[in-house]
């Protein structure tokens, strides 16, 4: 990965100096070695800044959409994941493609620093990575993990290194190495449940959430100027959980607007500060769209009707389908 | 000094429990957080941060104030009851304990909260000393032993012995309610843990961060920097950082209509939202730059300013462990310059 933030420096200060671009977003680092956070680069001398290694989760699109409304010119990293939610934004008129310069990036899976805490570690002091081998130093002495298994749960599930969007490709494409998930066997178990225990089962999980926003605010297809869950004069705007209700109807609300726009990064699970396993919503939808209207992948491409919007005579029949004929 | 061993816990926790709702950090749906303990609750004395703060014992992220009523053409408001059930917070971090001291702050100032003061009067803090700290812990910039906590009743966990130490009144008056299930400790392995505790401290990443007490001082000059700019772009303006904050404490208060009667209640808010602060048009921090700013100036700069140089932080670390974008209170205060690394 370190020769890969070579690669994207060089690319940066290019695009830069050569007036290209008067911003670049790729992600600078935080205080440990694994809180590397996303930034916008203006100038080639803050360039040393830049970074990129196992711990660059976030998908910088959804920062273009303020350059985009102020016509600025733009440039974008972007994992071979991140480039579905960029097409996305570009056809939900979010973004303006012909402001927007896409570098695609390889990636061989980003680290889950959470599945590394969770095994008792504290006080990381350096994170060292090398092929499959994690090599955590800690004020209480060294950790050794396998790359493999310490993946974000997105990254388990990864998509492929080819990107569905890019004006310039950086290096090789890299592959993920682990034991792959298939999100859909999480839905499977969901769909084998009585709807009572699915009740129950949802009640549960999404009593858990505070309210923050923080799925809504990084997600792609959440890309409503005005979020109706922000609006004073909806009855349903609330800032705090009044009631297992309410935090149902947001969640709810929330993943029947993005169904079929939806890109399955996986981004609302990884920043859910309660661990909500809120992509099994999302995934449950993505399903039931591809069975009843064909296989669809959101984000695959920036021009294609969604199923959702687009009328076919044999579009399956809500009515039928309500029933479970399908 | 008085100990009880990890044999006798759940006598402990029963007894506590007996004398009011007792919360404590526990395993809740794969996470360590404060809850309200009952038989079977999995505790955890180990985690070094549960994933939220405990001030919503005192603060609850809703509650409702006042219910109107109507009948026809006659309406009747109905206020709410003050909490007066007792509680108990066990195993209470310093930094938490210290947070109460902020909110206290805000709350018990006049105009007095009676909510909050009926509910912080009813509670006594069981505190439990840190042992293993974590890398995003910084209460020592903020001058709080984390190896002696305070509160009413301060504890440390040696091996499987709780050590138990009252410090005010409300605390004796609890040990005493217990005195039974404790027997006299030595201190040897409390005071050998407070010193292995701070060599660990000492070579954490944050261990040399201080913040200026001058910067409320510098009030305009920090107002204007240039970071904000660059900060800002990359927030995306979720509450995440305030709601797992226990010092955090700004709340709006709503409507909520039902039938034929309206539930007047408040909750958390946080200057980071959109709608935060609407008043007759609009939030008057109309840009994200402001919102953003906003909400580090109050704890670094505004804050110490009206409280004798208080910041409105205690070092816990959450939003070093829940910003989904890893923006944080060290690095803000890093990129200002307001922070020295001696």
């Amino acid at each position: 990965m370190q020769k890969i933030a070579e690669l994207i420096k060089k690319e940066a200060e290019s695009l830069l100096k050569e007036n290209k671009v008067t911003a670049v977003w790729a992600w600078q680092p935080g205080e440990f070695y694994y809180d590397n956070s996303p930034v916008c680069f203006t100038a080639p001398e803050q360039l040393d800044k830049l970074v990129y290694n196992e711990f660059c989760p976030s998908n910088l699109g959804k920062y273009l959409m303020a350059g985009s409304k102020k016509n600025e010119t733009m440039a974008v990293f972007a994992k071979p994941c991140d480039t579905y939610g960029i097409n996305q934004l570009i056809k939900d008129h979010r973004i303006k493609r012909e402001l927007i310069t896409v570098i695609g990036i390889p990636c061989s899976g980003m680290i889950d620093i959470k599945k590394i805490k969770n095994q008792g570690v504290k006080g990381i002091i350096s994170v060292s990575v090398s092929g499959d081998d994690v090599i955590v130093t800690t004020a209480y002495g060294d950790k050794n993990f396998k790359k493999s298994e310490v993946l974000l749960a997105k990254c388990m599930s990864c998509k492929g290194s080819d990107y569905m969007i890019a004006d310039k490709e950086l290096g090789e494409k890299m592959e993920v190495k682990c034991q792959k998930l298939n999100p859909e066997d999480g839905v499977k178990k969901l769909e084998a449940m009585t709807s009572q225990e699915r009740f129950a089962f949802w009640q549960q999980e999404l009593s858990k959430c505070i309210r923050c926003n923080a799925c809504r605010d990084i997600c792609p297809a959440c890309s409503c100027e005005q979020c109706i869950f922000d609006n004073q004069e909806a009855a349903v705007a609330g800032k705090a959980s009044a009631n297992t209700a309410e935090e149902q109807m947001f969640h709810i609300i929330r993943a029947y607007h993005v169904a079929g726009r939806c890109v399955g990064c996986g981004e609302c699970a990884r920043v859910c500060p309660q661990g909500i396993q809120l992509g099994l919503l999302n995934t449950k939808f993505a399903k039931d769209i591809n069975e009843f209207y064909g296989k669809y992948q959101p984000g695959a491409d920036d021009d294609s009707k969604a199923p959702l919007v687009d009328y076919k005579f044999d579009d399956v029949e809500p009515t039928i389908s309500a029933k479970g004929v399908r | 000094m008085l100990k009880i061993n990890k044999a006798k816990w759940a006598e402990l926790f029963a007894a506590l429990s007996a004398q009011g709702t007792l919360y404590l950090p526990a395993e809740v749906d794969g996470k360590v957080d404060f809850t309200v303990w009952q038989d079977g609750t999995e505790v955890n004395l180990q985690a070094t941060q549960t994933a939220k703060s405990i001030k919503n014992v005192f603060f609850p992220q809703i509650e409702n104030l006042l219910d109107f009523k109507t009948d026809g053409l006659k309406l009747s408001v109905e206020q709410r009851m003050l909490p007066e059930e007792d509680t108990i917070a066990f195993g209470v971090r310093g930094c938490d304990v210290c947070s109460f001291e902020v909110l206290d702050k805000v709350f018990l100032k006049e105009p007095v909260d009676a909510f909050y003061k009926a509910r912080r009067e009813h509670c006594t803090i069981v505190s439990l000393a840190c042992s293993a700290p974590d890398e995003t812990c910084f209460c020592d910039t903020f001058a709080i032993d984390a190896t002696n906590p305070g509160g009413d009743v301060t504890t440390w966990l040696v091996g499987d012995d709780l050590f138990w130490q009252a410090n005010t009144d409300k605390g004796k008056e609890l040990t005493e309610k217990i005195q039974a299930l404790l027997a006299e400790g030595d201190e040897a392995g409390v005071n050998a843990q407070q010193k292995a505790t701070k060599e660990i401290m000492a070579k954490l990443p944050l261990a040399d961060f201080k913040i200026d007490p001058k910067i409320p001082a510098e009030q305009e000059k920090v107002f204007n920097s240039a970071i904000w700019k660059q900060l800002s772009d990359s927030c995306l303006s979720c509450c995440a950082c305030t709601y797992v904050c226990p010092t955090c404490h700004c709340y709006d208060v709503r409507d909520f209509e039902i039938d034929n009667k309206v539930e007047r209640f408040r909750c958390w808010d946080s200057c980071m939202c959109k709608d935060f602060t609407k008043m007759a048009a609009v939030n008057p921090r109309v840009s994200r730059l402001e919102r953003f700013r906003q909400r580090y100036m109050h704890k670094l700069v505004y804050f110490p300013e009206n409280n004798e140089g208080t910041f409105a932080c205690v070092g816990c670390g959450r939003c070093l462990q829940k910003c989904p974008v890893s923006l944080n209170i060290v690095k803000v205060a890093k990129a200002l310059g307001v922070a020295k690394d001696v």
